[in-house]
């Protein structure tokens, strides 16, 4: 159960052999992804914690069988050119978590990987992690605990702060998904209700937004036309940001009258939506929804 | 990076966006000089990066060069909405007869630039939006198309042109795009954009944003970059953390974008008030920590310092030396509160223990601390 990905996705890491490719490569391995490749150009032959290396993905996929999904660690200058070899190396879904990457570039494939029909999750995100059976990401896989709360986030540390909220309340999560703190991203709040709406082992929703762009009003907007609803409790973070400032990720600026803390928990609410005013809030307000 | 208004009318000038004769001015003599070349009636601008400009005074007119010297002498010592005017742009007088809206910036929901066009004019977008939401023409272009001159068609239309301009109109929409790939621009915004008495178009004002994370493909603007920093802003971003200043007194170091925000807010919510935002990233180390305690520590306004770490890749241990290294350097010029969970949690409670430090595992508890802290100063 969960959404993107689970026991049975076979992962590939673009930029495995770099630092944090490496690193975490080791990690998705402890934590059970099936890690069945890398690449790293002109590597070919390496093994990386036991991961064949390969200089293309379809020389892995030659030698490895079938892939679904890839994880991108390559540097801001070269990740657009390892997105446009994953969408045409018929992936899946890919996971980009290169920060960094210049707007137009993301632009240029994010359009491209739709019109074929792939999934791109960020850029300049934690990844996402179905809970026991696969981590395609950078967050510490054991504050998640197994349960039927889905968690979309635009967030890193404070989605792992969220989770550990929920999990001393006794909630788990299905699935984590981490949608990128750029100012745009494959995937947005739409998008991953709307899978976490079919998906059976997914009760509610948290949602975790911030300033910046208008995600999460149109989201509201869309949850108001829904016929058929799974509850959600939202947390928005930037109460306090001042506007025309970039508050770290380069998605979270308030600009031209858009993107500010009231219009986002306004429109969340005229919604039917519950904005907690803490993270140790939304444990008691998902609480009060579903007992 | 936003760019100044002249610079930003130096880019369109050269992909031939007629904007109006004139240049900038850094010293009223200079203005004296660039008003004589212009002839006429001139308009004096201040060159600020802060909105509102005309509402705060820093647009004057000046009927002759000597009068010029005196509005530019007037603006030069000013400032506007708490930023020093450094320079004026003085340009000619335009004759308007009806002003005009049109920017090309990047839709987050369609993933795509789109034109705003509108017949409204002269206002902030924000205000167009709010009073005439129906008034804004909304033109998209897929990035992996391009502009192409229907385009121009559609905004005749909306911005109620007459035909005879059809050519300027579409030179303009495809200038502005090429600014915008060219130049890694998220904004190239012309408000107003005016049609003169004699019938011309003309943008009066421009404004270029330029893509943060394409800076280091425009070695001449990455120079520029962080000129608009408050002091303090400019120190912390030179040691490499994000960073951002605000009014309060309770110092905020949090380790990601979203933690730090969610900790000034609860700061807000438990009736305290942040100083910053200052986010020293995934997996800083020991030394990254020190820097940025001992930046906080010597935060002027600041009264308390409160550090929320949830350690993954960041290792509470290394935070904890961190903390103990800046205190060493600098002394304990205010109470710090910590509150780290995590990755060798238990390591980093010890060596803060052995130096007297409190820390706190859960995230209220320790806001509402520092919120203590700050009133009793």
């Amino acid at each position: 159960m969960g959404i993107l990905v689970d026991s049975s996705t076979r992962v590939i890491v673009q930029g495995i052999t770099g630092r944090e490719g490496a690193f975490h490569t080791k990690l998705m391995l402890d934590y059970g992804t099936k890690i069945v490749a890398g690449t790293s150009p002109g590597k070919r032959g390496m093994y990386v914690h036991g991961v064949p290396v390969y200089n293309t993905i379809e020389e892995a996929i030659r030698e490895q069988g079938f892939i679904d999904a890839s994880i991108v660690f390559v540097p801001a200058r070269f990740a657009p050119d390892a997105v446009y070899e994953a969408v045409d190396s018929g992936l899946k879904t890919v996971v980009v978590i290169t920060e960094g990457i210049p707007l137009h570039d993301e632009l240029k494939f994010i359009n491209y990987a739709r019109k074929k029909g792939v999934v791109i999750v960020g850029p300049n995100t934690p990844g996402l992690l179905t809970v026991g059976e696969c981590k395609l990401g950078i967050m510490p896989g054991h504050v998640f605990k197994r349960g039927s709360i889905g968690l979309v986030s635009r967030s890193g540390t404070l989605t792992y702060e969220i989770a550990r909220e929920l999990g001393k309340q006794g909630f788990g999560v299905s699935t984590v998904v981490g949608l990128g703190g750029d100012p745009v991203t494959g995937l947005d709040f739409i998008d991953v209700y709307d899978m976490f709406l079919r998906d059976q082992g997914t009760e509610a929703v948290v949602l975790v937004g911030e300033i910046g762009g208008d995600a999460e009003e149109r989201f509201a907007l869309y949850y108001r036309g829904l016929s058929v609803r799974k509850p959600v409790v939202a947390y928005i973070a930037g109460r306090t940001a001042p506007p025309g400032k970039r508050m770290g990720h380069a998605g979270a600026i308030i600009s031209m009258g858009i993107g500010d803390y009231s219009s986002k928990r306004r429109t969340l609410e005229e919604s039917g939506i519950i904005v907690a005013d803490t993270p140790s809030q939304i444990p008691s307000l998902l609480g009060s929804l579903l007992r | 990076m936003k760019l100044y208004e002249y610079e930003a009318k130096n880019i369109a000038k050269q992909y031939g966006v007629p904007v109006p004769r004139g240049r900038v001015a850094f010293t009223p003599l200079e203005a004296r000089q660039v008003a004589s070349e212009v002839g006429g009636e001139v308009v004096v601008k201040a060159q600020v990066l802060v909105g509102g400009r005309g509402l705060a005074g820093g647009v004057k007119f000046a009927s002759s060069p000597e009068e010029a010297v005196e509005v530019a002498s007037r603006l030069l010592s000013s400032e506007i909405r708490g930023v020093k005017v450094s320079a004026v742009l003085v340009e000619e007088k335009i004759c308007i007869s009806r002003e005009l809206y049109l920017s090309l910036t990047i839709d987050r929901a369609a993933r795509k630039p789109v034109f705003l066009v509108s017949e409204m004019g002269g206002v902030e977008i924000e205000d167009l939006a709010r009073r005439y939401p129906g008034k804004i023409k909304r033109i998209y272009i897929d990035p992996e198309v391009g502009y192409t001159s229907y385009m121009a068609r559609i905004a005749l239309t909306a911005l109620n042109l007459p035909w005879s301009l059809i050519g300027d109109l579409d030179s303009l929409l495809k200038s502005m795009y090429r600014i915008m790939v060219e130049y890694d621009a998220e904004l190239v915004e012309f408000n107003p954009l005016v049609l003169t008495c004699d019938g011309r178009v003309v943008a009066v004002d421009a404004k270029i944003i330029v893509d943060d994370n394409s800076l280091q493909r425009h070695p001449e603007l990455q120079k520029l970059h962080g000129r608009e920093y408050l002091d303090f802003e400019r120190r912390a971003k030179e040691l490499g953390f994000s960073y951002v200043e605000l009014d309060g007194d309770i110092g905020v170091i949090s380790n990601g974008a979203g933690l730090t925000m969610a900790t000034m807010d609860s700061i807000l919510y438990y009736g305290g008030r942040p100083a910053n935002f200052l986010d020293i990233g995934g997996g800083a180390t020991r030394d990254r920590v020190k820097e940025a305690v001992k930046l906080m520590l010597q935060h002027p306004r600041s009264r308390v310092l409160l550090v929320n770490i949830f350690g993954g890749i960041t290792r509470c241990d290394e935070v904890a030396l961190g903390i103990v290294d800046a205190l060493g350097e600098v002394g304990g010029l205010k109470p710090i509160i910590v509150r780290m969970l995590g990755t060798n949690e238990e390591e980093g409670r010890r060596i803060l223990r052995e130096h007297n430090i409190d820390s706190y595992v859960e995230m209220d508890e320790a806001v509402k601390a520092a919120v203590e802290a700050s009133r009793r100063g």
